[in-house]
């Protein structure tokens, strides 16, 4: 029992963090169906800008602060000056596009920073928290904490401003939004700056558990884009669970089976999954129309 | 035959290609540029492979580099444990890979978009990561070495001697993908592109079609593998990794879908390009990822498509 509470708090940890991820690929997607592969240098970049400031001296909170405001203004550059300049062009070129984004913007981590491993001090400190016979690092909580709130702030922002409407409107129908007077590049752009805000904090949070460098971007990346289509791509709520259940997969698959299967135990049941479902847990069907 | 028919036929790429590559190792200064003309064929020869799936049929993989893999692993295996030729154990690794294309393809390619691509890209992460721990056979990460390609009982040495058959391959492997394009499978593939249910009512057995080019393409990627570990001596599970099948979907995209040209093309952009970029130091990365997307953002259709439509404009 103790063993299992122990994978099942490091699978909701791993997984809270894929959630995030996945869910600004859904925000960006739903907005402009652009499949974003630079969302993992956007934890990257948060989890790395706190290091370095908090390095030059700035307090930990506004260091945190900072990098979220820098991750946003880069995520919407990303949109002004390469995404919004193609958007005609067909959807695997704008996947190339976030792809030599998410080079770039690798790039520019090892020019500005560097390339080793760093670490941020824990906030409730290191000493672990005995729950049911499981180790359990405060840090753990804070990271499930944060990414709670975060979908509950995006819930509301959605659900209940008219702002977030206009969001759900362009995800609808970007030209019946368009005519009804929603100024759908300001949406589109307002997405990119949510979901780079989004794994920002993300990389904040999750860093004192995992460490970040420069590259950790690419795979939490292609871990966030499973997740995104293991839940149905365009949903938010599927995107959470994608996430929670490929962090836990991992997890327990690197417990009771081996830790070095443990992706290939999460890509097997991905690839199940999708074989029962071919639009994830939660996607829904589109016909095609002749 | 005026120029423009002659521009118009569809080997007439191909042929610049060739008269291209016989007049091209009298510049070569050092052997070392045979090396590199020698990668941009190799990794030429597998984009036409995937360029089969994504160009024709309009299918996106994620996980080709996996072919690579099973191709490249085949003949370090075959030679090494089984004293196998290695000309016998490519033709060995290509057949693997269309069979395990064949299963895995029957059950994945009913996905479509994007979930077809992170389906393929659990392939390719499933393939890599096989390699990487079974290393009582494949030496683990840090890979094996492989034993060099003999011919007709002449050792293959010299970068100049893997340039021609590299050379060779290709134009044999675009010629066949042109022909293709052209056949029933290429018709039929063209169509499922437009629209699949369309083309199913019109009779057209989209599954088998799509398993059927997916299969070839696999095919084509593997010999490439193969070419690429006997070329380089050495091997490691890298060579299957998610960067790699990222590498020829780029190759594939930046020279334009359906375009064998432009996957040479491709090729030689992502083979010469961080070489020449090495110069920069700590800002290679940043300068190839600039350059990529000001490549897709200007030519978004791919470079040959983009320039062939330009011409095409300008001239009517």
């Amino acid at each position: 029992m103790a063993e299992f509470l122990q994978f099942l708090s490091s699978g909701l940890t791993v997984g809270s963090v894929y959630a995030l991820v996945a869910l600004g690929f859904t925000l960006i997607y739903n907005a402009s169906n652009v499949i974003n592969f630079a969302q993992g240098e956007f934890v990257m970049l948060g989890g790395m800008s706190t290091v370095f400031l908090a390095l030059a001296g700035v307090p930990l909170p506004i260091a945190a602060l900072i990098a979220v405001i820098v991750t946003t203004a880069i995520g919407l550059a990303l949109y002004r000056f390469a995404i919004e300049p193609a958007r005609d062009a067909s959807a695997v070129s704008l996947i190339m596009i976030t792809i030599g984004a998410s080079i770039f913007l690798r790039g520019l981590a090892q020019v500005v920073f560097d390339k080793r491993f760093h670490s941020l001090p824990m906030i409730f400190g290191a000493e672990p928290l005995r729950i049911g016979g499981a180790a359990v690092l405060p840090q753990s909580l804070v990271v499930l904490g944060g990414a709670t709130t975060i979908v509950l702030l995006l819930w509301a922002f959605i659900d209940r401003t008219i702002l977030g409407k206009a969001v759900i409107a362009t995800a609808v129908n970007r030209l019946a939004a368009r005519l009804v007077g929603i100024d759908t590049r300001r949406i589109i752009g307002l997405s990119f700056a949510i979901s780079a805000a989004i794994g920002a904090v993300a990389g904040v949070l999750v860093t004192p558990i995992t460490l970040t460098s420069y590259d950790v971007g690419t795979l939490l990346a292609v871990k966030a884009f499973a997740a995104a289509m293991l839940g149905g791509i365009g949903s938010a709520l599927g995107a959470v669970v994608g996430g929670l259940v490929l962090g836990m997969l991992e997890a327990f698959s690197a417990g009771y089976i081996s830790s070095k299967y443990k992706d290939a135990v999460a890509f097997i049941v991905l690839l199940a999954v999708l074989l029962a479902m071919p639009r994830g847990l939660l996607g829904r069907g589109k016909i095609e129309r002749v | 035959m005026n120029v423009r028919a002659l521009m118009a036929h569809r080997f007439a790429g191909l042929t610049v290609v060739s008269a291209i590559v016989i007049v091209l190792p009298f510049f070569f200064p050092s052997a070392y540029y045979y090396r590199l003309a020698g990668l941009v064929l190799i990794f030429g020869l597998a984009a036409v492979g995937l360029n089969l799936l994504m160009g024709f049929a309009g299918q996106v993989s994620l996980g080709h580099a996996g072919f690579l893999g099973i191709g490249g692993y085949s003949v370090a295996i075959g030679a090494t444990y089984l004293a196998a030729p290695p000309w016998l154990c490519i033709l060995g690794g290509a057949a693997l890979s269309g069979l395990v294309a064949f299963c895995v393809g029957r059950p994945i390619l009913r996905l479509k978009g994007h979930y077809l691509a992170v389906a393929t890209l659990g392939f390719g992460v499933l393939v890599t990561i096989v390699l990487t721990n079974e290393a009582t056979w494949t030496g683990g990460p840090d890979g094996m070495t492989v034993p060099r390609l003999m011919l007709f009982a002449w050792p293959v040495h010299g970068a100049d001697a893997w340039y021609w058959i590299a050379a060779i391959t290709f134009l044999i492997g675009g010629t066949l993908a042109l022909n293709l394009g052209d056949s029933p499978t290429g018709r039929a593939l063209k169509a499922i592109q437009d629209s699949e249910v369309a083309s199913s009512m019109l009779g057209i057995d989209v599954s088998y079609q799509k398993l059927v080019i997916f299969v070839i393409s696999a095919v084509f990627v593997s010999i490439a593998g193969s070419y690429l570990a006997l070329f380089n001596g050495h091997i490691t599970p890298d060579i299957s990794g998610f960067l790699r099948s990222i590498e020829l979907v780029t190759i594939v995209v930046l020279g334009g879908m359906g375009s064998i040209v432009g996957s040479l093309l491709g090729a030689t952009i992502l083979v010469v390009l961080p070489q020449t970029l090495t110069v920069l130091h700590e800002y290679e990365d940043m300068a190839f990822g600039l350059i990529l997307m000001g490549f897709m953002i200007l030519l978004r259709q791919g470079i040959v498509p983009s320039l062939m439509g330009w011409f095409a404009g300008r001239r009517s």
